[in-house]
Formats: structure tokens, sequence, C-alpha cells
């Protein structure tokens, strides 16, 4: 069976790699050009591409693991010129997490949400189309239109369903991310003009040269780009736009969202261990990050406790997790990092499943004892000022527990105690992993200042998680005497099962999971499988020809 | 000619981010095309300025930088102008929006 499977996909190999892009590009095409009363279709449609994109994805996850980084010229010119997409662990590993996610969002707005707005199915492909390509690409030009087309769709998601707060969120969030645009193309045009290339690994060749000319042009250049990413992945001082965003974005976006901050993080952590591993330049900017990671963290972590409601604590999550993962980007410890991309997956998984389940909640505290069709964002699901958590209070024992209740008190303990990360949940041994390399870290000497500000602040910011995330349970489960049961269909409890499950299978799986994402820091800080694939991609001649592309003067 | 351009690119940056940074969405859009403009100016003059030169090969000519001008940034600017027109027609859009929902112009949606 196995065989088979790897038999399929050393055959479509490189061919493979541009399909979680093509796919999701022609399924949104086709749901377009359909009716919206046609909704069942699309929905049929949307599922169908994103099964098929959990199953290439986890293709390709098997296959670079065993056979390495593997580079697909799109354009069949050679590499410097024309533009590469590359897949190696970490682009596989974070392209079969979104569209887990992608599966997990999708089924709990086939419930209802999808009905609130139009192209709903069409906008979740392209939000799919434009993550897998930024996870994907080898090419920062390239690398910026895939951030457009994802930022592109996700406007339209975070509107879907419109209503006032949504807009009113919008209007920020769309102004945010394009002046981030900007400074992003600013650092592409600076770095182009300076080395003379856009392609990731051509780049990190020239910049680790014995020495590098216009060095403060580079650094510039560097800088402008990590803010870019900085802003993507909320990072303190700016992220003020993320948490109103994603509380008021229907409940299936919010959910995709939780993968948007990790695309920041993700390139930061592909181009810095790309460009500032060796060479003269090694190290730049390590800091910086280090210090906002941890300043995201931390106040994150009090954004959570001063916030009532579950989807506006599941934002501060999401922060939170971006923080302690530039943190650990910011140590330059191999090992942190490894802990910090194991870490990556079930923070995020958890985060969506937070936002699923904050929209349960939020119907059932609302009374509702039907699912109703089409759902708007009410006023009474603002975040409310000043609750008195006492004066609701009411006996609970000898009453029997509905079973919806106990599977959306289990749901949100399991998602408490992974945001927070308490063992045995994946999110603990990742934590455990970082705080590992930061006590080696000052074992070793040196750096005892840096590694307790790290150790202190993801330990803080667990115990923030936790008191904020308990007092929310308690309010709510505990405390909700006399409220009908609530009214969950199988289209919702499903897909936040499934994350949670993931989150346990994870633990289980947890010695080949911490292998893989130890191995993926490991070949990310040593870089050389990376450049040498994607700069000895060879191009295919074409049919006829005597004489291939590589003749091209260089 | 380097002078003159970088004059302009920097008037159009710090009134593009002054402008943004005005908390009226009229101003905001504006503040923002600004901003793409210089930006679209800048990543269009990174491959240095060349007059009379093409980005296309001729024949009998050898192919460098000293007899053409660099193609790359051209490519570049024309996706970003593209890219930059739709975000700009997307955040009309959401403005208009916002005025009409919540009946004021400002950015946070409520006058303060």
């Amino acid at each position: 069976m196995t065989g088979a499977v790897s038999g399929v996909v050393r055959t479509a190999m490189p061919h493979l790699i541009v399909a979680p892009v093509l796919l999701p590009m022609l399924c949104a095409g086709v749901m377009i050009v359909l009716a919206e009363h046609r909704r069942p279709l699309k929905l049929v449609l949307g599922a169908t591409s994103t099964l098929v994109g959990i199953l290439i994805s986890l293709a390709l996850v098997l296959g670079v693991d065993r056979g390495g980084p593997v580079t697909y010229l799109v354009s069949n010119w050679p590499v410097p010129f024309g533009i590469a997409l590359a897949v190696d662990r970490l682009s596989a590993t974070m392209l079969l997490l979104t569209w887990i996610l992608g599966g997990a969002a999708l089924l709990y707005g086939s419930a209802r949400w999808h009905r609130v707005g139009v192209h709903f199915p069409a906008l979740f492909q392209l939000q799919l189309m434009g993550l897998s390509g930024a996870f994907l690409t080898a090419d920062i030009f390239n690398l910026f239109v895939f951030f457009e087309i994802l930022l592109a769709a996700s406007y339209g998601l975070l509107l879907h369903g419109a209503g006032e707060s949504r807009v009113r969120a919008s209007v920020r969030y769309v102004a945010v991310n394009v002046v981030a645009s900007s400074v992003f193309l600013i650092g592409i045009a600076t770095i182009y003009g300076v080395t003379g290339t856009l392609n990731m690994a051509e780049l990190a060749a020239r910049l680790s040269g014995a020495s590098v000319a216009n060095r403060h042009l580079v650094d510039a250049g560097a800088t402008l780009l990590a803010v870019a990413f900085l802003i993507k992945a909320a990072a303190w001082p700016l992220n003020f736009w993320l948490a109103p965003a994603y509380r008021a974005a229907s409940p299936p976006a919010a959910a995709m969202f939780a993968v948007l901050t990790k695309v920041g993080v993700y390139t930061l952590v592909r181009l810095w261990n790309l460009m500032f591993a060796g060479g003269p330049l090694a190290g730049f900017g390590a800091d910086g990050l280090f210090v906002f990671g941890l300043g995201t963290a931390l106040l994150a972590g009090f954004g959570m406790l001063a916030s009532h409601r579950i989807a506006a604590q599941a934002s501060w999550g999401v922060i939170i997790s971006a923080g302690t993962l530039v943190a650990a980007l910011g140590t330059r410890e191999p090992e942190a990092l490894g802990g910090a991309l194991f870490y990556l997956v079930p923070s995020t998984l958890a985060s969506a499943a937070a936002f699923l389940l904050a929209d349960v909640v939020d119907r059932w505290e609302a009374g509702a004892t039907v699912v109703e069709e089409a759902p708007f964002l009410t006023a009474s699901l603002e975040d409310e000022g000043e609750v008195n958590l006492d004066d609701e209070a009411a006996p609970l024992v000898g009453r029997p527990i509905p079973a919806s209740i106990a599977l959306l008190g289990f749901a949100y303990m399991t998602c408490a105690l992974l945001i927070a990360g308490f063992p045995p949940l994946p999110t603990f041994l990742g934590k455990a992993a970082m705080l590992r390399a930061a006590i080696g870290l000052a074992a070793d000497g040196g750096a005892g200042l840096h590694a307790a500000a790290f150790a202190g602040v993801i330990l803080v910011c667990g115990l923030l998680g936790l008191v904020a995330l308990t007092r929310t349970g308690i309010r709510t489960f505990w405390s909700g005497g006399g409220r009908h049961p609530p009214v969950v269909r199988a289209a919702e409890a499903l897909p936040v099962l499934a994350l949670l499950g993931l989150c346990g299978a994870l633990t289980l799986a947890a010695g080949p999971a911490m292998r893989l994402a130890q191995t993926t820091a490991a070949s990310l800080r040593d870089r050389q499988e990376y450049i040498e694939a994607v700069r000895r991609a060879s191009v295919t001649p074409p049919p006829g020809s005597p004489r291939g592309l590589e003749d091209v003067p260089r | 000619m380097e002078v003159v351009l970088a004059i302009a690119i920097g008037v159009l940056t710090s009134s593009g981010v002054w402008l943004v940074l005005r908390p009226r969405t009229f101003q905001l859009v504006i503040g923002l095309s600004l901003l793409s403009y210089a930006v679209n100016l800048f990543v269009f003059s990174i491959g240095g300025l060349a007059i009379d030169k093409e980005p296309i090969l001729i024949e009998g000519v050898t192919p460098n930088l000293d007899n053409y001008t660099d193609p790359v940034p051209q490519a570049l600017v024309l996706t970003a102008i593209v890219i930059g027109f739709a975000m700009t027609a997307l955040l009309l859009v959401v403005t208009l929006a916002s005025r009409g929902i919540t009946g004021t112009d400002h950015v946070d949606g409520a006058e303060p």
C-alpha cells in the first residue's frame, strides 16, 4: 500500500508541487461561474477539492521527509531567471496544516454560515490557493503576489455576512495590510537592487559570500521585509488590528485566519534562516525578533486576561502563539526553533477549534433553541464591559448534564488546556522543547538573561491564558443555570472534535512528530539542502528542440 | 534625474504617510494611493535609471546591462500597479460600506 503510494508520488513529483495552487484556483473559477442558488454543488466541489488537497499535502510531507526538498520550475526557465516553487519539510508541513484547517472550517461553514453571504466557497478556495502559494514559492516577489491573493480572499471572508462590526473591523484590517504590502514591496525592491536576484536560494547564496557590497542596504531591505512580515504575524506594537477583526469575522473564516499570522511567521523563519544563518551577515536582527516576539506574547497574555468572550480570547491566543514563535526564531537556536515548529501546529489547530466552539457557545448563551438558518452578528455578541461572575451562579448538583453540554464542555476544556499549554497535550511538549533549548543556552553560558526572559514569558503566558480561559469556562459552563441545552449539529461538532482529536494524535505520535520538527529546524539552519535543491533544478528541454534553455547566456 | 526622482518619491511617501495617519477614510484612501505611487516609482527605479535603452534583446548587441535596461523591475512594477489598483478598489468599497452602515467617515466607524 505505502509502496504503491510512494510510487505514485515519485512519478507525479515535480508536478505535484504546483497542484495545491492549481486545484483551488480551478475550483474557485468554476464556483464563481455557478449561480448562487447552486450552493450544495459548490459545497460538494469545495469539499472534494479540500479533501484532495489534504491528500496531496500529506503525500508531499511524506515525499520530502524521505527524499529531501524538490523544486518545480513554473515557466520552465532556469533558476535565477524564472519563478521556482520549492517544497521542503517546513513548506509541506505548513501546507498540510492549512488544508486540514481549510477542511474543518469548510465543514463547519456548511452547517449554516455559508448562507449569510455570496461566494463563500469560492473565497475559501482562493484563500487556500494564496496560502499554498505563499508556502511553496521560492521567489520573494512571487511571495508578494501570493500574499496579495490570500489577503484579497481574507478581506472577502472577513466581510462575509456583513454587519456593522465586520465592516468597521475591515476598514482597519484592509488599511493596515495595504500599508504592510507597500513596506513589503519597498523591502523586495531594495533587496533586488543590492543583490540582483529575487530567488530565495540564489539570494542566500549571494549573501553568504565572503563580503557583501552595500551591506547597509541589505540590512535596510531586510528590516523593511521583517516589518512587513511582523505586521502579518501580528507582532507588537503592530497588532491592534487583529483582535477586533478576528472577533468580528464569521467563525469559519476566523478559524481559517488562525493560520494567516503563521504565514508571517513562516516567511520570517524561511527568509531569516536563508539570509542570515551564516556568512558575514549572520545573526542580523535576531535580537529584534526576540524582543518583539516576547513583547507580543506577554501583551497578548494580558489581552486575553482582559477579554471575556471565547472568540476574543482565541484571537489573543493566536497572537500569543505568533509571539512565542517569533521569539523562538530570535534565539537562533535550532533546537528552540524545532520546538517552536512543533508548537506551531497544535496551537494553530486549537485556536481554530476555539473560534468554531465560540460560535456554538455564543448561540447557546443567546438562548437559541433551534439552529437558525442565517446567523448574523448581533449586538449581544460584542464583548461586554464588566461582568459580575457570581450573580447567576446556581448549584449544579444532582442535575443531569445533556450530552451536548458535555460535548461542548469537554471540547472547551481541551481547547483551554491546549492554548495554555498543559501536559500531556502537544502544545506543552512544544513549549517544553523550547524551554529545554533555552535552559541549555543558559547552561552554555553567555545568554542567561535571554534564556530567563524567554522561559519566564512562556510560563507567564501559559498562566495568564489558563486564568482567563478557566474564568470564561466557569462562567459559561458552570454558572449558566436555567438555560436550554445547546443545539449542536453534527457538521458543527465534527470539525471541532476532529481538530482536537488531531492534537491528541499529535501527543500520541509526539516522537516522530518532534523528530520531524527538529530535522526541519536543523535543515533550515544548515540551508544547503534547500539552496542546492533550488539552484540545481534542471530545465525540461522543449520537445523536438536540439538544445535546452540551459544554454541561455548568464 | 536621480535627484528629481528621489525628491518625487520622498514627497509622495511623506504626503502618503501623513494622510494615512489622518482620521477620515477619504484621506486614508488618498494616502494609500500616494504611498503606492511612491512604491511603484521606487520599484521602477531600482534597476538604475537609463535613457534610450530597451529591455528587449536586439540582434547583434551584447546582452548585458551596459546596453539594456533591467527588465525585471518593469515586470515587477506592472504587477504591483495592477495589485495596487485592485486593493484600492476593494478599500473604496469597504469604506463606502462603512460610511453607509455607521453614518460617519471616521476610520474607527464612530466619531471620537
